[in-house]
């Protein structure tokens, strides 16, 4: 099959690669790009793990292309830490033992990300809202809502 | 599975691609995507247009046309459908609602769908490039259906005219076990003139509830009233089973939701 060319930005840096027509970004990002914070769980838009951020919107790369992505900003939650310090959201992730095993974490975090990007003082119920399509089968949702409140509150402290 | 997207610039020039065997369209890729990774093989093809006008909302006073392109998310953040936002973002999560279509709400099976529920409801007219078509009709035929949607019109709803209710067992968010909208318009005496209720999950794709509609006009919107519409709301009904509820459940629950639809 012929190869396409896609071009984007991916975390700050460009990027370009040659892909069968039709691959998914997710496949793109892991096995191509070599970012694997994106992760395949269902592959059907159901659980929310291959959660990437597209020119300011959530989307899921399993069911986006990759070359329709082209010009397109793309943010990952391996871009997200700073000279290796870690993003608010990441912070309080780990503060409040909001990850177990951790597959489902990136999804959550960009999902968060976008919340937070738009509502930097969310409400819970806008924070359960923002995260109503992303799955965790393992540490539970509690902790994780709290994670996103805590950075929320992080970032209005470090902006006040 | 890789497949081979052809992307056109007008809906012309597509239709003419989609016309190729294995060929389906993209719209947002959670319907067609989905399909291919899950091993769908009678998918060989992706075709697509980046036609401006697929991806425009156009109001002009009460008369509403929507691009084909349009997503859940733009319907519900548009600030001339506030009437529409609860079956916009009934529909998925938020990645989900950046992605998925109207057009492609009209193809998506039960449980999936509501918006079209919504749709239905409201008497929408579906527009290809071979002309137009009423919702209704569609539905009915999209199975065989190839010419690609170019828009859905509508008529908006007069105020707190147009209800709608998605029943799902997660909350905030879950897939259907069904969902009813309705149009119902009223005498100065509070009774209803003409009223328009559509099913979700209660067939294989949105169906009217038209034996309910009948026993519904000329009555008031009162407890004693509205039992003989519910009695009638089965009428007709062919309800999907799916891991979420069997069709048995789905009709047991339906007069009890739809009751509270009504009584809102």
């Amino acid at each position: 099959m012929a190869k396409v060319p896609v071009q984007f930005t991916l975390n700050g840096s460009d990027k370009a690669e040659f892909v069968d027509s039709g691959t998914t970004l997710l496949h793109a990002l892991r096995d191509k790009i070599g970012d694997t914070s994106p992760k395949g769980g269902c592959h059907q838009g159901t659980c929310g793990a291959c959660s990437v951020i597209i020119d300011g919107e959530l989307r899921l790369s399993c069911l986006t292309l990759a070359e329709t992505c082209n010009g397109a900003t793309i943010s990952t939650t391996s871009g997200l830490s700073e000279s290796g310090v870690l993003h608010p959201l990441q912070r309080a992730f780990l503060d409040t033992f909001a990850t177990q095993c951790g597959f489902c974490t990136p999804g959550m975090i960009m999902a968060a990300k976008v919340l937070l990007d738009h509502t930097p003082n969310p409400s819970r119920d806008e924070v359960v809202e923002a995260l109503s399509g992303n799955i965790c089968r393992c540490t539970g949702y509690e902790p994780i809502i709290q994670a996103v409140l805590t950075a929320a509150r992080s970032n209005s402290q470090n902006a006040a | 599975m890789a497949l081979a997207l052809q992307t056109y610039a007008t809906v012309k020039d597509a239709n003419a691609a989609l016309k190729a065997a294995g060929t389906r369209y993209l719209g947002g890729g959670t319907l067609v995507v989905r399909a291919a990774n899950e091993g769908d093989v009678s998918v060989s093809g992706l075709i697509r247009s980046t036609e401006p006008s697929l991806s425009t909302i156009a109001v002009a006073g009460d008369k509403v046309r929507i691009g084909a392109s349009v997503t859940m998310a733009a319907i519900a953040h548009h600030p001339d459908l506030d009437a529409l936002a609860k079956a916009a973002r009934a529909v998925g999560g938020p990645a989900i609602r950046n992605m998925a279509t109207v057009g492609g709400n009209l193809f998506a099976p039960a449980p999936y769908g509501d918006f079209a529920v919504a749709l239905l409801a409201l008497d929408a007219t579906i527009s290809t490039d071979d002309g137009d078509t009423p919702i209704e009709t569609f539905l009915a035929n999209r199975d065989g259906s190839r010419a690609i949607v170019t828009s859905v019109s509508f008529t908006l709803p007069k105020a707190d005219s147009f209800r709608f209710l998605k029943v799902s067992r997660v909350k905030p968010k879950g897939v259907s076990v069904l969902s009813i909208a309705s149009v119902l318009e009223r005498s100065p005496d509070g009774t209803v003139s003409s009223a328009r209720i559509a099913l979700g999950c209660m067939a294989d794709r949105p169906m009217r509830a038209i034996a309910a509609e009948k026993a519904l006009t000329g009555r008031s919107l009162t407890k004693d009233s509205i039992a003989p519409a519910l009695a009638a709301a089965r009428d007709g009904t062919s309800p999907i089973t799916d891991p979420i509820a069997s069709a048995w459940y789905r009709n047991e629950v339906l007069p009890v939701h739809l009751g509270r639809l009504l009584l809102a």
